[in-house]
Order: structure tokens, then C-alpha cells, then sequence
């Protein structure tokens, strides 16, 4: 919690917000915790940066890089004592707010009838510190899919309206990152309700910090500080253009729906079916797959039944199991299902495309399957060969004139 | 609301078997009851700790609010639920998807066309039609199923003849068997169909939709006026659980019936 002497230190919170010190990181956990919330950032564990619960600023990841190529991730030391200049992590935020197992209710059977009951444990009141700008985007994107349609998912609702965000611009992508070709950083998009750019130089370590949202300026007031200066905000602002300029990976530049329609049918996808080994990596490091199974369990009475929700993959084979066997047996289907998803038919489903740039899956395929270099080959093709999926099938008349 | 809401209870009030693996439920709610279904919505209906299944109601005015859903024993929840008694309880969520559009059949010749079991989802469609004779132009069933034991509905296909032209054929017909042979597309044949006028819904394994499609295209029916009700795993039936796409398509939120012109690329691409 704030003591006098921390708001006495603090200055008003402008539209400029302050710049702080280390001090001022270990003040903001400290004052998260203090409303209640379940802190959840970045800090190294198992030769990763993982997202875990924070007890205090103490376990960021100061002083740790990472080192990303295809199917290769590695921690390296820094030698400026950066806190967020890591790249994007296995998790994601998705781990919090779509949980990979979920109870969603229970039966029991007594006297020959089912009696049903929610699950009624209540959400934890997250506060994610460090998001990055792609996924923040990616955030935005699970909200669409989850809650923007008819029917709300209750489980990631619930999470998702307590959520207090706090987003990191990002100064150090990785040779995987691509989110300016996604239109998804390195600047922070909306939907913040705190923003921080980290600078170190001459001056030293500090964040430049910013509210979004009023709980965000309240949190803000918080925090001991100065007022931004010219400096630190030309500092800030330079090392996030710089960040754009070293993104390690592009997308081809091409209108990417249009592409992955147009390509069901291209060689390529033998290609990579000769390389990919659905393990699912890549859908479980998405920030935005959102795939689940149900799982309906029993206990030893057999009087008890629980409903499970868990992740689920487009690369297993279960995964579009009909009566007669699966509809995408080959692991070429199935990997032409996550990508032309992904890219493509996400827009006709929600309204945007599933992809954020963040490169994960291009980090954590065992066999270092890049989708960016993917979707070069299917528009090299394209280019080449033309859609042959645009010539209309010249048994189908189409249309019949206006409705 | 931030907790799933669990399946309402429904007894099952009556159980009786189509064929030697195809079983007819009715269900009715015993608490709370769930909105009323339109012909062509599904409901997922769970079995007590073995699992939940879509399946389109068959039947949708019952005694006391009753839904039928008849259910052939493929898989694990579908046995179980085959194995239903007078009495038992299931789950049932719904009604999910899209329905059959009947309000574009209004005025129109509607020609029903069904493959096996996907007559079930046809049914309450028929029952509309017979009930509402001056909506409608004339109504024509056509049903093509694998043998004449594997025929659901026997009795009572019977009993829309006259109000209806029903047509019937087997792929493998008995020695008793004395009507058609031969894919239910064959029987386009002996049809004199006014196509400019025709709304045909088409439900059954998917290469007989395929098929079935195109010959109503062939013989001047518009892709528009042409539903077909396609089927996908479905694990939620809200649109989350990405099991049901079919490319852009979210079936169980965008179908289960989709009109044919939107579908026609989709279903030519092999495992989509």
C-alpha cells in the first residue's frame, strides 16, 4: 500500500504520466497487491521467462534477454539491466484468462435423477504487468471471439472483466517477431489501462509511465515519481520507432485472407506436411487459439460426473473426428486448417485476423516451421501460378441476380 | 455471469427403436424448460458422465412440450443414449444454430431430400408444410437410405403420401423390397420440377449433399434456394471451441444450415 510519504513524492499524474525508477516498479507491485490483485508478470524460471505470480518487483526479469530463432529460445544475460527487453515468453495471457482446464460443472445422479451444478468459484482479480503491444492485440482478439459473439464464454468473462492490464511498449523484438507486419506493435495499442516504455541510458534505468483507464490513473497516483521529461520521452519514443525497424521477420506484403483463400490447393502445403509434426506447439503458445474439448469424467461411485473443458488442438487428429473418422486426417489438411485459419478465415469469422506477430510459433515448433516463411512460399506460388480457387467451378451457375 | 450454466434436466418420456440401431427419444423438461427449438436446430444433449452430442430435433411438438430426437448408435454418447429408458434423465442445451430458412420457402414447391438418418432433422420441416398447405406449393420427399430395414420413420413416410409425393429408394434392396434402387439423386429424375419455384433442403452424409446439390443445380434450381444442413464435431455449440469450422464457416453458429451458394467452394476442397 501507498504510504504518505509515497503520494507526497508523487507528482499529479498528467496526461504525461511519470518517470520512475526501479523504486517505482517495486512501489506499483507493492500497490497492486494491496488492492487485491493477483500480480502476474514475467520472471525467469526453468531457463525461460515464464509468466508467474509476483510477490514483488524483485522477481522481473532484470538483466535477462532472450535469444530467439526457429525452434531455438535462450536466456541471455544483459548487461543494462533492462527488466522487459525479453521478447514474448512460452505463455501468454490466454493461460489466465482461457485457462487450459476448466471445471464447468457437476451431476450427480440420486434416486434416478440428475441434479446439475455450476461451478461457482469465483475469478481471481489478475493484474497482468509487462503485456506487450502484440499481446495486448491478441487480448483484443480473444475478447471478440469470447465474448463479442451471441453467447458470452462465462469462464473467460469473468476473468477477463477484472483484468487490470498494464502494457510494456516493446523496445527489443526478437529475430521471430513480426508485429509491425501485423499491424500489432511495437507501440501499445488500446485497451491499457497502464502503459510503460523501460528506458536505460545515460541517464539510467527508468519507466516512462502512463495511464489508460481511470483505475489506471488512480494506480498511478499512486506511484513515487517525477513528471515525464522531454528527455525520457524522446528516449522512450525513439527506442519503440527503433523496435519497428529491427523486427526479425516480415509478412509477405499481400492482403493475407485473400492469399490463404486462394491457395487451398498449392503444393506448398505438401511441403510443410512433410516437416510438421502436429504436435500442436504452435497452437499452445498462441496468444489466440482458443480451441477447447470437453472432457466428461466419473468418479469411482459412478454416482458423481464433472464436465471438463480443456485446450484443444487443430493438429489432432481427434479434433474434427465425425462418426466415419476424421474430416482432416492428413497433416497437410491440418496444417492448412491452422494457418488459413489463422490468417485467413479468422477474418470472416471475427472480424480481424488471429495473427498478432508475436512469433511464438515459430520459436517453440520443434522443427523451426516459420509461418511467415510459409506464407511467402504460398504468395511466391500465388504469384507464379495464379488462384486456380478464383476460377469459378464450371459446373456451379452462380447467383440469380439480386435477392 | 461468470459460471457456465450447466444442461437443464429432461426425462425421457418415451423411447422406441426406427431401425436395429437408430432410436427415437422423447424428452421432456423436468424443471425448467428450454426455448422452443425451429425445424433444423440442435440441441447437445449429454449422457450422465459419458458425454454430449449435437442432434437435431426430430420431432419438436410433443406431448407436454416434448422434443424427439432420434439418434443412431455410432459412438459412445450415442450408444448410451440409445440406451435411454422410460424415465431417465439426461441434459439438454439448446436450441444452437441456424434452423432451416422457411420463411424463403413460402410460396415455393418444397422438395425435401434426405439421406438416411438426416431425414430426422427434415421431419418437424415436413410437419410445417402438411400443417400449412396454403404457405406452400407442393411438397415432395425424397428419401434414400441403405437397405429398406435401415429406414426411419416407415410408418409414418407412409402417411404423408397424398398431401405429399414421397419417393423412396435403397441401395440394397431385400428380395421384399419393390421400389427404387439406387441413390437418392436418381430420383430427381422422375420429377417434373418447376425450378424457378423450388426451395429443396437437403440433409444426409455429406457426399450425398454434395451430390445431391449439384444435380438440383443441373436441373435449374438457384444455389440460393438450395439448403443443405452440414455436420462437424461440435464440442460447445457457441460458436468457442473451433471444432465445427468449415473454412470461414463456424457451423454450429453459421449452420448447421447453410444455403448451398455459400458452401459450393468449401465442399470441393478435399479434407477442409
Amino acid at each position: 500500500m501507498s504510504t504518505d510519504a509515497d503520494v507526497n513524492a508523487s507528482a499529479p499524474a498528467g496526461t504525461d504520466g511519470l518517470v520512475m525508477g526501479k523504486d517505482g516498479m517495486a512501489a506499483l507491485v507493492d500497490v497492486l497487491i494491496g488492492r487485491g490483485f493477483t500480480v502476474i508478470g514475467p520472471t525467469v524460471r526453468d531457463g525461460a521467462i515464464v509468466l508467474a505470480e509476483l510477490g514483488s518487483a524483485d522477481e522481473l526479469p532484470y538483466g535477462w534477454g532472450v535469444e530467439l530463432e526457429a525452434g531455438r529460445y535462450r536466456l541471455r544475460e544483459r548487461s543494462d539491466g533492462a527488466a522487459f527487453a525479453n521478447s514474448a515468453g512460452p505463455q501468454s495471457w490466454k493461460s489466465f484468462l482461457h485457462p487450459s482446464r476448466v471445471r464447468e460443472w457437476s451431476a450427480d445422479r440420486a434416486k434416478g435423477q440428475l441434479v446439475f451444478e455450476a461451478d461457482h468459484a469465483p475469478p481471481p482479480r489478475y493484474a497482468f504487468l509487462g503485456v506487450r503491444p502484440c499481446d495486448l492485440r491478441a487480448i483484443a482478439i480473444q475478447d471478440r471471439v469470447l465474448t463479442g459473439g451471441a453467447h458470452r464464454d462465462p469462464v473467460y468473462a469473468g476473468r477477463r472483466s477484472g483484468a487490470l492490464l498494464i502494457a510494456v511498449e516493446c523496445t527489443e523484438p526478437g529475430a521471430t517477431c513480426f508485429c509491425v507486419s501485423m499491424n500489432a506493435g511495437p507501440a501499445a495499442g488500446p485497451g491499457y489501462d497502464l502503459v510503460m516504455t523501460e528506458v536505460v541510458d545515460d541517464d539510467g534505468h527508468r519507466f516512462w509511465i502512463r495511464g489508460g483507464s481511470q483505475e489506471g490513473a488512480e494506480i498511478l497516483a499512486e506511484l513515487p515519481g517525477r513528471p515525464a521529461d522531454p528527455r525520457t520521452r524522446e528516449a522512450a519514443r525513439a527506442g519503440v520507432t527503433a523496435a519497428a525497424d529491427h523486427m526479425g521477420r516480415t509478412m509477405p506484403e499481400a492482403d493475407l485472407r485473400e492469399l490463404m483463400a486462394g491457395t487451398l490447393d498449392a503444393p506448398r502445403w505438401d511441403d510443410v506436411a512433410g516437416r510438421c509434426l502436429t504436435c500442436g506447439n504452435c497452437t499452445m503458445v498462441c496468444p489466440t487459439c482458443f480451441c477447447t474439448t470437453t472432457e466428461d469424467v466419473t468418479d469411482l461411485t459412478g454416482d458423481h460426473a464433472e464436465r471438463w473443458r480443456l485446450w484443444d488442438s487443430c493438429f489432432d487428429l481427434d479434433f474434427s473426428q465425425l462418426h466415419g473418422g476424421p474430416v482432416r486426417s492428413s497433416s497437410r489438411s491440418r496444417y492448412r486448417q491452422w494457418m488459413t485459419h489463422k490468417l485467413g478465415t479468422w477474418y470472416d469469422q471475427f472480424g480481424s485476423s488471429g495473427c498478432v506477430g508475436c512469433g511464438r510459433c515459430i520459436v517453440w515448433c520443434p522443427v523451426g516451421i516459420d509461418i511467415t516463411e510459409e506464407a511467402a512460399a504460398l504468395h511466391d506460388w500465388a504469384a507464379t501460378t495464379g488462384s486456380p480457387d478464383d476460377s469459378p467451378d464450371p459446373d456451379l451457375p452462380h447467383g440469380d441476380g439480386p435477392p | 455471469m461468470t459460471t457456465v450454466a450447466p444442461p437443464l434436466p429432461y426425462r425421457v418420456a418415451d423411447t422406441w427403436a426406427e431401425t436395429a440401431d437408430t432410436w427415437s427419444i422423447e424428452l421432456v423438461p423436468v424443471g425448467e424448460q428450454l426455448p422452443s427449438f425451429a425445424p433444423g436446430q440442435f440441441a447437445m444433449i449429454y449422457a450422465f458422465g459419458v458425454g454430449e452430442i449435437p442432434v437435431s430435433a426430430s420431432g419438436l411438438r410433443g406431448r407436454h412440450g416434448a422434443l424427439v430426437h432420434t439418434v443412431r448408435a455410432v459412438g459412445a454418447v450415442s450408444t448410451a443414449l440409445c440406451r435411454l429408458r422410460q424415465g431417465d434423465t439426461v441434459g439438454l442445451s439448446g436450441p444452437y444454430g441456424t434452423g432451416w430458412d422457411l420463411r424463403a420457402a413460402v410460396g415455393h414447391d418444397v422438395l425435401v431430400i434426405a439421406g438416411g438418418i438426416g431425414l430426422a432433422p427434415l421431419r418437424p420441416v415436413v410437419h410445417e408444410v402438411l400443417d400449412r398447405p396454403a404457405d406452400y406449393g407442393s411438397l415432395t420427399v425424397l428419401v434414400g437410405t441403405r437397405t429398406p430395414a435401415d429406414m426411419v420413420y416407415r410408418d409414418e413416410i407412409e402417411s404423408w403420401r397424398g398431401p405429399a409425393r414421397v419417393e423412396v429408394t435403397v441401395d440394397r434392396p431385400g428380395p421384399a423390397w419393390r421400389g427404387a434402387v439406387g441413390v437418392v439423386t436418381s430420383l430427381l429424375d422422375r420429377l417434373d420440377l418447376r425450378p424457378e419455384r423450388t426451395c429443396a433442403l437437403v440433409c444426409g452424409p455429406e457426399v450425398m449433399i454434395r451430390h445431391t446439390a449439384r444435380d438440383l443445380l443441373v436441373r435449374g434450381l438457384v444455389a440460393r434456394r438450395v439448403q443443405v444442413s452440414l455436420e462437424r464435431n461440435m464440442r460447445c455449440a457457441t460458436g468457442h471451441c473451433g471444432h465445427c469450422q468449415l473454412g470461414p464457416l463456424l457451423l454450429c453458429r453459421d449452420g448447421p444450415v447453410v444455403s448451398y451458394d455459400r458452401v459450393a467452394p468449401l465442399l470441393l476442397v478435399r479434407e477442409l
